[in-house]
């Protein structure tokens, strides 16, 4: 029998997770191409070739052409950039948000708590898809808007979930022993409290970037989030449906494309979970 | 409950009252030539004028008789009859086409789901249940407007057996009571498809969770060691109560069906609830907008009393406290 430390067992469940390492390698390739577009893309996405119009898949356009003759592969890569910084800008926001409100309504009690309680309820019984809408129809839809609003409208479920790690951890030894030190509030649930919650967030939050692709890509299908020329795979769509009866292929690859990133993001996040989940660490050790 | 439903009426007049810009926009970009004076008599017209508390304060009143107010598009219509239209027949009715959409879509969820949860659950890590689990994975990853075009492309371009848009055919006057219907039925099924497919991937894994969470209790091994035959255990002892939590996620589900139907019904052109609240941002129609995120945020408050109720009948343990 040896000892490891958690961060090594935490390796160790995660490689042998296949599916949460098929994930990991799915994510990793979104970002290679994401940050190397202008080197991996075959064509300039906005390149116009009037000979090439609506062409099918072929050698010269691997997943064919658009309407204006655009390469639909390169416009696919230079679409992963707008995802990726959706999904990360957006999850980033609303995991801020969360972690604040969700700590500041889990270690006070009384009317805080309340009234953050209330909030999210709210928040929870209007239909979050009518939100967004509504409000980037009226604030214009710029990418920014588009990852504020996403942001501002995912909190809740990071809030819930700080809030009830800060219920457990909140009555342990080691805040008292802070609180007997003198620490200030902020500095326990900053310091000592939130570090020890963060698991549970990162999890949620990669499983929160596949949830904001969605909503992202539901948007600009819409026609009120990323606006073309921009490429995206949710634009992109929307040209697939306006041909729908003689191109497949705007249909067929950025949706798949939706498809593996959210899958991705899906197995990596939950992947992370199984590997963390302390209750198996225990299992583990009394083997 | 009712501090929840003013908090719900403030966000939505604020958050749609303060976003920057103002309905006369839309008037004026068609419109270049309108002048400073027709603006302001639109404005009035509108009760834009008065100060935002008091502009409130009057719809708080009115919503509180079921009175959303009229539309700002130029027809000016009450908002409640664009939604509710009394004079048209039930299926007609914007509201009732999304309510039935999203019932029938439930129905098909918790037809299908259920059973798969169950049977994968009850045989864990077997092919079947890494059949499913691939499957359910797959589901939570698909957007649910690309399995629409998919299906569009698969069922109405290239097999056409199904119509692709609409709620029902041209011609649905000249047909046979029998006609009719199959015509209303065949214009339901890839719609109420593709809105129970995302749900139907969440609702198997849920069941299937909370099956393996229920088979682990002792009372099960008891049941077992009393000699009950193996199909009984599961389905008389074990399966009621894995039902439970799932009374739960019933009432959580209303949201996110309700926001979907926006993109159900605008890419299969159905005139419903969705589709209306899409125009009514599109053209700043304030009445409308507020009204829907209100009866929105309505239906849920009830999709989670009922799922309360429904909680209270299914466990004696709830109705005794």
């Amino acid at each position: 029998m040896s000892i490891y430390s958690p961060k090594k067992l935490f390796w160790q469940r995660f490689r042998k997770n296949k599916l949460a390492v098929a994930g990991g390698m799915i994510v990793l390739c979104l970002f290679i191409a994401a940050f190397l577009a202008p080197l991996v893309s075959p064509y300039s996405p906005d390149e116009i070739d009037r000979k090439e119009i609506l062409e099918p898949p072929s050698f010269k356009h691997p997943l064919g052409t658009d309407d204006l003759g655009r390469d639909l592969l390169s416009r696919m890569i230079w679409g992963a950039r707008i995802s990726l910084a959706v999904g990360f800008v957006a999850v980033g926001i609303a995991s801020l948000i969360g972690m604040i409100l969700g700590a500041l309504s889990g270690y006070y009690s009384g009317w805080t708590e309340r009234v953050i309680m209330r909030f999210i309820d709210i928040m929870l019984s209007i239909p979050t898809f009518f939100l967004i809408l509504a409000v980037i129809a009226f604030v214009g839809p710029s990418i920014w808007n588009i990852m504020i609003v996403i942001g501002i409208t995912s909190w809740m479920g990071v809030a819930r979930l700080v809030r009830a790690e800060f219920l457990s951890l909140k009555e342990r030894e080691f805040v008292l022993a802070a609180k007997a030190l003198g620490a200030t509030d902020y500095r326990i649930i900053f310091r000592h409290i939130m570090v020890n919650s963060m698991a549970p967030v990162l999890v949620s939050a990669i499983l929160g970037i596949a949830g904001a692709v969605l909503v992202e890509s539901a948007l600009s299908f819409l026609g009120i989030g990323i606006q073309p020329p921009d490429p995206s795979w949710g634009n992109i769509l929307t040209l697939g449906k306006d041909n729908i009866e003689i191109a497949w292929w705007l249909s067929v690859f950025p949706g798949l494309a939706i498809l593996i990133t959210v899958l991705g993001y899906n197995l990596l996040g939950e992947g992370i979970r199984d590997s963390i989940d302390p209750r198996l660490w225990e299992a583990d050790s009394r083997q | 409950m009712v501090p929840t439903l003013f908090g719900i009426t403030l966000l939505s007049f604020f958050i749609i009252h303060l976003a920057p810009g103002k309905p006369t926009d839309v008037l004026t970009e068609m419109n270049p030539k309108i002048t400073p004076e027709a603006r302001e008599r639109l404005e009035k017209l509108y009760g834009l004028d008065k100060p935002i508390i008091e502009q409130y304060w009057i719809w708080l009143k009115r919503i509180t008789k079921l009175d959303f107010g009229e539309s700002f598009s130029t027809d000016r219509r009450p908002v409640m009859e664009k939604i509710w239209d009394t004079k048209q027949p039930l299926l007609e009715r914007r509201l009732f086409i999304t309510f039935l959409i999203n019932i029938l879509s439930m129905f098909v969820i918790f037809v299908i789901a259920i059973p798969i949860g169950v049977s994968s659950a009850t045989r864990q890590y077997s092919f079947y249940d890494k059949i499913t689990t691939t499957f359910v994975f797959i589901g939570f990853a698909t957007p649910s407007f690309w399995l629409a075009l998919l299906l569009m492309i698969l069922f109405g371009v290239y097999l056409d057996w199904l119509p692709i848009s609409g709620l029902k055919s041209m011609n649905y006057d000249s047909l046979s009571l029998l006609g009719k219907i199959w015509d209303r039925g065949s214009h339901l099924i890839l719609p109420v498809f593709v809105s129970a497919f995302v749900g139907l991937a969440g609702l198997s894994r849920f069941m299937r969770s909370s099956m393996l969470e229920v088979i682990r209790q002792d009372f099960v091994t008891v049941a077992r060691s009393k000699g009950l035959h193996e199909k009984k255990v599961i389905y008389k002892h074990a399966f009621k109560n894995a039902l439970l939590p799932i009374i739960t996620l019933l009432g959580l589900s209303v949201p996110g069906l309700i926001g979907g139907s926006v993109i159900i019904e605008s890419i299969f052109g159905i005139p419903g609830m969705g589709q209306l609240f899409y125009m009514s941002v599109m053209t700043r129609d304030y009445p409308l907008v507020m009204c829907i995120l209100t009866i929105g945020a309505i239906l849920t408050l009830m999709g989670n009393l009922m799922a309360d109720i429904g909680y209270m009948f299914a466990d004696p343990r709830i109705r005794s406290k």
